[in-house]
């Protein structure tokens, strides 16, 4: 069992928290100069939680998602993703870990280009050698829960922007991973197509699963339940956004 | 990720840029094809060459008389004495007790003399002889006969002609057996019976073998000046191919013991058609090696080109590689990928590469007919095969190697 920094949230649940990041830092070397994107950053996200993690460009949350996606590594601190230490995995292990563990929607859709909507969906499993079959049975149920059966077939220069970036969920949540993560889901579509994801996101998270957004949009943000904001690769608020029901309507009328 | 898939995968990623594509599979595809085609034609020349000399006879033996021989156990310092052929050491070499590897020995006595019938004259090598000298230079009689030992005997005016000679002197469809030809050389003339015409025959030395008149030795006394009993030339034929060098050994032997002198300073000059053929098909076999060099290098450069395009395909789908990745895909699957596509392309290159050197390889070209060994068409495609491999690993190794955060920030 994972070590849990302290001033997390309280958790009555016998399973680790989704992510445990513990003074997190990351460095980068820009020509002579060291350019400090995370400072310092301890967070714990309990399993079912909905966070957003807000701050304005430089605030060193890009680099955050990459951390918490394994898809970087800090250079220091420690980080455990659903109680795996993900601190000294080789590629192939954090090839593994990210095709297991978490689902990722990016702000570019990044569906694969000349690859319907239901082969995308399928791709995660595919690595994960889930056979023919069942990939297919998945990937169709996926896309059914983002509302797109009907656009199975579909490559993705023939979809709108909401529609791709409903598959890219369907993609993200195929593989039943601890974690959605989402990098600027909203950044590029219009607020109809905005508020058709975010309700996919909410009902998601009304399922059980656990997303977190990274976001410079506050009306976004608003719809999570918790807001982390960045500056200067530190955490300057953690506060809990939890507004009752679901406020699709206010999303439409933005 | 099965291999089904990776091709599915892959084939995707080729019809993505169907030029491009198409462009790359051709330069493995003249590669291929040149390697096939180009042995072929080695191959095939190699072949003609060899059924040209084995037309001359490959179990026959030709000494030619230079002339004199100086230094010998029989003679002194740098006096010179002349070296003969006679009747008698053409007796002697035709005896089975002393050269039982010889079947036949040929005088040979030719001279290029004007032939004339009716009113038609034309130029022609006579060439006085007996009637193994037939066999023995693979001439065979087409229609009426051969000279025979009786004709020998009798010293009989008879000829039998080739076919230039006939075409000279007859009109087309003209039978010529039983008409009489006139031979003329200097002062001398003599008329000739024509019992027989020789069939067609290939050339290697570029004098047509068919403008020929054949008579017997016997009968070229009084009318070639060069007869003397001293025969210029001699054609001795083996008992059967792999005789050859032992009937020349015979051969040599009683024609320097004849002259008293060793075999190493017989003034004769000995063409064993049988090393003939062994020199012309290492010749031949040189010069094929020399064109799939040529050829292979063709397939290096399709190589480099699917190199080069892997490389152009890797740089453009940096983004895809960094979204496979982060949705899990380990390293292999990519290297797998890109690999796949290289090899695919020299695939697609290989076979429409053998398609296109076995089509090729069916017409005759600068006066060859090629012939593909099946080697050749196997090398030149597992070859290609492995040259995807080979120059696709490294674009693909690139990818493999693409941090995903890199890649997915790629533009």
């Amino acid at each position: 069992m994972s070590p849990v920094p302290s001033g997390s949230p309280s958790s009555d649940r016998q399973l680790p928290p989704v992510i445990a990041l513990r003074n997190i830092t990351r460095t980068y070397k820009m020509g002579d100069s060291e350019v400090h994107a995370l400072a310092g950053v301890s967070l714990v996200i309990e399993r079912g939680e909905f966070v957003a993690i807000m701050g304005a460009s430089g605030s060193g949350k890009s680099t955050m998602m990459n951390i918490i996606g394994c898809l970087d590594v800090p250079s220091s601190g420690r980080y455990w993703l659903d109680g795996v230490d993900v601190r000294g995995l080789d590629e192939t292990r954090l090839a593994r870990v990210r095709n297991r563990k978490i689902g990722f929607v990016f702000q570019s859709f990044n569906l694969i280009p000349r690859t319907s909507a239901l082969a995308n969906i399928e791709l995660p499993m595919l690595y994960a050698g889930v056979h023919a079959k069942e990939r297919r049975a998945r990937a169709l149920a996926a896309l059914d829960l983002v509302g797109l059966s009907s656009r199975a077939g579909h490559m993705p220069s023939e979809m709108s922007g909401g529609q791709q970036q409903r598959v890219a969920v369907a993609r993200a949540l195929v593989t039943n991973p601890a974690l959605i993560l989402a990098d600027e889901p909203t950044g590029n579509l219009d607020t109809h197509a905005s508020d058709e994801v975010m309700n996919v996101f909410e009902s998601l998270n009304r399922a059980g699963r656990t997303v977190v957004l990274i976001t410079h949009e506050p009306d976004i943000a608003e719809r999570t339940k918790r807001t982390v904001r960045l500056r200067d690769g530190l955490i300057i608020s953690d506060e809990n956004t939890t507004r009752g029901p679901r406020r699709a309507e206010m999303g439409a009328a933005r | 990720m099965t291999i089904l898939l990776y091709m599915t995968t892959a084939l995707r990623g080729l019809s993505a840029n169907k030029l491009r594509s198409a462009l790359t599979v051709l330069g493995m595809l003249i590669g291929v094809g040149a390697v096939i085609l180009l042995v072929a034609v080695g191959n095939g020349s190699s072949i003609a060459v060899q059924s040209k000399i084995k037309a001359l006879g490959t179990n026959t033996i030709t000494i030619t008389n230079r002339g004199r021989f100086g230094r010998g156990p029989a003679t002194t310092g740098t006096q010179s004495q002349a070296a003969t052929i006679t009747a008698a050491d053409i007796k002697t070499m035709s005896d089975p007790n002393q050269a039982p590897d010889i079947l036949s020995v040929s005088p040979v006595l030719s001279a290029s003399v004007t032939a004339s019938y009716q009113d038609a004259s034309t130029t022609v090598t006579v060439t006085a002889t007996s009637p193994t000298y037939l066999p023995a230079e693979d001439y065979t009689v087409e229609a009426g006969r051969s000279i025979g030992s009786s004709d020998v005997a009798s010293s009989a005016q008879v000829a039998v002609i080739g076919q230039t000679l006939l075409s000279n002197l007859y009109p087309a469809g003209a039978n010529p057996i039983g008409t009489d030809i006139f031979v003329t050389e200097g002062k001398n003339e003599a008329q000739f019976q024509v019992i027989g015409v020789l069939a067609a025959k290939g050339s290697t030395t570029g004098v047509d073998p068919n403008n020929i008149a054949i008579i017997p030795y016997t009968t070229a006394e009084g009318l070639l000046t060069g007869y003397t009993n001293n025969f210029k030339q001699i054609i001795v034929e083996a008992k059967n191919s792999k005789d050859v060098n032992a009937a020349e050994a015979e051969a040599s032997d009683i024609l320097a013991s004849a002259n008293q002198t060793t075999v190493a300073n017989l003034p004769f000059f000995v063409i064993n058609e049988q090393s003939l053929l062994s020199t012309s098909a290492s010749t031949t076999s040189t010069f094929t090696v020399l064109l799939g060099a040529v050829a292979a290098i063709s397939l290096l450069v399709g190589g480099i080109g699917i190199m080069n395009i892997m490389l152009v395909t890797v740089t453009e789908r940096t983004r895809e590689i960094g979204i496979r990745k982060a949705i899990g895909a380990p390293r292999g699957a990519i290297l797998g990928q890109f690999l796949t596509e290289a090899v695919l392309l020299s695939l697609f290159g290989g076979l429409a590469g053998v398609a296109v050197g076995l089509i090729g390889s069916r017409f005759k070209i600068v006066g060859v007919k090629p012939v593909a060994t099946p080697t050749s068409v196997v090398e030149a495609f597992v070859v290609a095969v492995a040259v995807g491999v080979f120059f696709g690993f490294y674009p693909a190794n690139r990818a493999a190697s693409l941090r995903p955060v890199d890649a997915l920030r790629y533009e």
